[in-house]
């Protein structure tokens, strides 16, 4: 979801160092008939969670932090995979030497979800049974489902408990899921532009994106792996999902109504205004890196998430389940996860007297602004891990040691 | 100055709220502002603190301190608070800049069980000659503003305040009248506080 053309904050003094070159690693279990059971009932195994690290972890094993991505991230959070890689990691200004996520103190992981087309087991994955890619076979996954198999990994990295989780938009869905579900797993949780559950309207922009790819004739109801790939519907998808992400005011500075590459209208439907062109990169650029099934798979799974259901609809009785220290980001632009529902889960959380703290920062970016807005996000997470880190340690000291 | 005063670095009225604060208590701060009184508390005092704070900036201090901290208007009410939640509710010269002073005031005794509460005293002796011999809106260094460009909308004096507590039927468990210096009217202060005292702190209960 990074925007190419939008990069303020990339060099700004404050952010030092990147991670350098880092490689992918995979993590595979639930082997049958080990498999894991989904929220639907149905079993799935093997599987596999493409993942990274960044940092190093300490002889207790208390600096891990766990990063969720969003929609459409992956396991590459931070740094690059080659020496002439050009791009790096989707939140590769948050995470690195003396950055918000701060390499030279904790140990960072990201792993890429389960459904997912980056090196997880989704529906582009081979199907065992079958030989074959799963296509509409794989399951119907949910929000938990993908947190519980990032367990799996925690627990085969030997990590008791993260010193925090942290992503936004669907990334915040999972850190919310983990708090929750897992709360003796969690120090501390943060959660940016998300919601205990996606609004109607998040849900209806999800459906006209599945709608695009479904209505390729391409997709061929989702068996196109080894022919053509419905790249005109995954596109469009994409194109809907970043007007989304983006702001009336963010257009506006970005765009204004200025033309593509001429001097003046074509009275034809060919590309006017750079934000149609925009969009059109967009949308193409995505087609050569994420799979149509697994845009499906996933943002289906974002419209079910709904936190409540684990407090019998009540999400203060959910909230009640909370042990971690929270820090709940929101910015003043996103329409598509906005501030007021990342106040309801502050709400939630300060009736049951856990540690919340609550910001909305001002951003004109939108929901992009959790990828771009370097600066504050940097100075909330980094002070509030250090007294995470620093009240961890202080724990450990007046215990005389041992980790739990 | 006292050394404890110095060493906390808190403006004396703020001093005065944390002598009222007992060791061990849950405080939440309406108006956090920069998170010093509730850092001190929670280091000095072993306080369990929390912040409301409005501005980013004031967030982006308390984060700083590792004070946790909610954004959000005041006038907002504090309905998601359970009642008698917290221990001690403090409104620290804010009062006087909420929309609705009545909701706030009912809401920090339904939260707390003690309320404190201090005000910039509009009936101070300097006010009073500002506006009666200049025939100016007064300006002083506890109500700095311009008339028109003051964030305060609901400027009150000591008996007002006491008035509207009894109206409300809030009980004044204690009441001192502070100044930002140390001056020889000190004992003529706590005689005659709506008179000569700039600053009056107030704890308050449900009645």
């Amino acid at each position: 979801m990074v925007l190419y053309t939008f990069n303020r904050g990339m060099d700004m003094d404050m952010h030092h160092g990147s991670v350098g070159i880092v490689n992918t690693r995979y993590f595979t279990f639930a082997e049958p008939p080990h498999e894991l059971v989904l929220e639907c009932g149905e079993k799935l195994g093997p599987v596999t969670l493409a993942y990274e690290t960044y940092g190093q972890l300490d002889s207790q094993k208390a600096n891990a932090i766990l990063i969720m991505h969003a929609l459409s991230g992956d396991a590459h959070a931070a740094g690059y995979h080659t020496e002439h890689d050009t791009r790096s990691g989707w939140w590769d200004i948050m995470i690195g030497p003396g950055k918000a996520f701060d390499t030279d103190r904790y140990f960072v992981i990201c792993s890429n979800c389960l459904g997912g087309c980056r090196g997880s087991t989704g529906p582009s994955s081979l199907n065992p049974r079958t030989g074959t890619p799963y296509a509409m076979e794989f399951p119907l996954i949910t929000i938990a489902d993908m947190v519980r198999a990032q367990k799996e990994l925690i627990d085969s990295l030997g990590i008791e408990k993260l010193l925090a989780v942290a992503g936004g938009s669907m990334g915040g869905m999972k850190v919310l899921e983990w708090a929750i579900e897992f709360p003796d797993r969690v120090r501390s949780a943060i959660p940016i532009a998300t919601t205990s559950h996606l609004s109607p309207q998040g849900i209806a922009f999800n459906e006209v994106g599945r709608q695009a790819i479904m209505s390729d004739p391409h997709w061929n109801r989702g068996n196109y792996y080894g022919g053509t790939a419905p790249n005109r519907g995954l596109a469009l998808a994409r194109m809907i999902g970043h007007i989304t992400y983006l702001s009336d005011e963010s257009m506006h500075m970005k765009f204004g109504r200025r033309l593509q590459d001429r001097k003046g209208l074509s009275y034809d439907f060919l590309t006017d205004f750079q934000v149609e062109s925009y969009l059109h990169y967009q949308g193409d650029v995505f087609t050569q890196r994420f799979d149509a099934n697994s845009y499906l798979y996933i943002t289906k799974a974002i419209d079910y998430f709904d936190l409540a259901e684990k407090g019998e609809g009540s999400l203060v009785k959910a909230c009640a389940r909370a042990k971690a220290a929270f820090l709940i980001i929101a910015f003043s632009s996103d329409w598509l996860y906005p501030p007021y529902q990342n106040k309801e889960i502050a709400d939630a959380l300060r009736v049951n007297n856990v540690e919340a703290s609550f910001c909305i920062l001002d951003s004109s970016y939108g929901h992009d602004a959790f990828l771009l807005e370097a600066e504050q996000q940097t100075h909330l997470v980094s002070h509030f891990l250090r007294h995470v880190y620093e009240e961890h340690v202080r724990g450990v000291h007046e215990r005389g040691g041992g980790t739990t | 100055m006292s050394p404890e005063m110095t060493a906390l670095r808190l403006r004396p009225d703020l001093m005065r709220i944390y002598k009222i604060i007992q060791p061990g208590s849950r405080v939440l701060d309406l108006g956090a502002g920069s998170g010093d009184l509730l850092k001190a508390l929670e280091r000095h005092k072993g306080a369990t603190v929390r912040g409301v704070e409005i501005s980013e900036e004031g967030i982006m201090e308390c984060i700083a301190k590792g004070i946790p901290v909610y954004q959000s208007n005041l006038d907002e009410g504090l309905a998601d608070y359970g009642a008698q939640s917290f221990d001690y509710v403090i409104l620290s010269q804010t009062l006087q800049q909420v929309h609705k002073p009545k909701l706030i005031l009912q809401e920090i005794v339904r939260v707390g069980k003690i309320g404190v509460v201090s005000i910039p005293n509009f009936g101070h002796w300097h006010i009073r000659f500002q506006l009666l011999l200049r025939g100016t809106m007064p300006k002083t260094t506890y109500i700095p503003y311009d008339w028109y460009e003051t964030p305060n909308i609901h400027l009150l004096s000591i008996s007002d305040f006491r008035e509207l507590c009894r109206g409300l039927g809030i009980q004044i468990l204690n009441e001192w009248p502070v100044s930002l210096k140390e001056g020889p009217l000190k004992f003529l202060m706590r005689r005659w506080p709506n008179l000569l005292a700039p600053l009056g702190i107030f704890e308050i209960s449900r009645g």
